[in-house]
């Protein structure tokens, strides 16, 4: 069966959609993303969507779902490179994704989720470096 | 016995003469856009179809084919008026003036046979009324055709993309935003952010006379779908009667950074972005650092 590679970089989790999700995919997806969190305990789960070009509810509910789990996980989602099209069908059906962050590109959602890392980091010190170094 | 036809053909010069004369004598008429030998000829050409297509028996359905050119010609004359700016009753009058020389010169020739005369005229009251009818039909549609051009072109002009700062874009909105307009704005925007790579947007509504709950539903979507694509919206240039008015309607805007002018927009942006702007010592300008 296909399978969405998902990528470990440093204490991130890099995910690239290449194709048009379905919905077994996608739930596919969502399990095996957060699996990985749990496995490596990973900081920061970044979604690149840059070639997803058709979305609907179901798809815009799982990224709210992956982000809720990683939220609970102590991971942040970014998801990035949503095309203009997708953004408008999100708003439209009323998707606005709450509780995931966005950015325009890899670089800058990577850009993002540094910064959140170190501001947690600042937040409650020991704890977070055991995990840091543990990720390292 | 004449018909109708051949009475009208024999008597075209003088149909045309009096039609003339009554155009040119309705006060209404509008010498300044069309001269008279312009009014004489179009007049002369809308006759001699009409005739020809009376000759042929036809006196009711103007949509057969007989009265193809007679229709074409009055349409024509019609869209040209409109673009022109005639007024609806000036066009209007152009032919119903035709109606009353026709009768007026049937009632001349058939003094002794009123029975005919009767028929006749019934029969020219529905064509003529006919045409009228096609005549405001097509001059509604050419005014129609004009201000649906116009709105194409407001809608044009109005949602420019300005690129104020390296990463920072800002839309000034004029006029009131409808859920078309709302369309549009959002994709130029969305599609400037992707091409500029601009992390943030300021949305400008000094330019918005009116902000209901509606165009406020339109602003919350699209700094929603710019936050989709991973960039900030600033919302500016919010008077005091549309901060009123926001307020009163309970329209909950706080997710939204708002700021009343575009300057402290601005400013906000370069904060977010971690830019300073500084007066420079030797007071020659701004200078910025990053």
């Amino acid at each position: 069966m296909e399978r969405i590679p998902i990528l470990k970089m440093g204490p991130f989790l890099l995910v690239t959609i290449q194709i048009d999700l379905y919905d077994r995919l996608a739930l596919t997806l969502e399990n095996d993303l957060i699996n990985m969190v749990s496995q490596t305990g990973a900081r920061g789960v970044l979604i690149d969507i840059s070639a997803v070009s058709i979305v609907d509810s179901f798809m815009g509910r799982i990224l709210g779902n992956i982000a809720s789990m990683s939220r609970i996980m102590d991971a942040e989602t970014v998801v990035v490179g949503m095309q203009p099209a997708v953004a408008i069908t999100l708003v439209e059906l009323g998707l606005t994704l709450q509780g995931v962050h966005t950015a325009l590109n890899v670089e800058k959602g990577m850009e993002l989720l540094n910064t959140k890392l170190i501001g947690n980091l600042e937040q409650d010190e020991e704890e977070e470096e055991d995990q840091n170094d543990r990720n390292d | 016995m004449n018909t109708t036809a051949q009475v009208l053909e024999k008597n075209k010069e003088r149909i045309l003469e009096k039609w003339m004369q009554n155009q040119l004598s309705d006060a209404s008429l509008r010498d300044d856009l069309m001269t008279s030998d312009e009014l004489q000829r179009q007049s002369k050409e809308m006759l001699d179809g009409l005739l020809r297509a009376v000759s042929k028996g036809n006196h009711d359905n103007i949509y057969d084919t007989e009265f193809e050119q007679v229709t074409d010609t009055l349409r024509d004359i019609s869209i040209t008026r409109a673009r022109q700016g005639f007024s609806p009753r000036e066009t209007g009058t152009y032919v119903l003036s035709l109606k009353q020389a026709l009768i007026e010169v049937l009632v001349e020739q058939r003094q002794d046979d009123t029975s005919t005369l009767y028929m006749e005229i019934m029969q020219l009251n529905t064509l003529l009324d006919n045409l009228s009818i096609v005549t405001f039909e097509t001059f509604i549609k050419g005014r129609e055709e004009v201000i649906l051009r116009q709105t194409d072109e407001i809608s044009e002009i109005s949602t420019p993309v300005i690129r104020v700062w390296d990463g920072i874009l800002a839309l000034p909105i004029i006029g009131t935003l409808d859920s078309a307009r709302t369309q549009i704005v959002m994709e130029n925007l969305l599609q400037e952010i992707v091409n500029t790579g601009s992390n943030i947007a300021i949305l400008d509504i000094s330019g918005v006379p009116a902000v209901d709950s509606l165009v406020a539903q339109h602003l919350i979507k699209t700094v929603s779908a710019t936050r989709l694509m991973g960039a900030e919206c600033i919302i500016s240039g919010i008077r005091a009667e549309i901060a009123q008015t926001i307020v009163h309607l309970g329209i909950d805007l706080s997710n939204i950074k708002t700021k009343a002018s575009l300057a402290s927009a601005l400013q906000l942006a370069f904060s977010m972005t971690n830019l300073e702007v500084r007066r420079n010592d030797k007071n020659k300008g701004l200078n910025i650092m990053r």
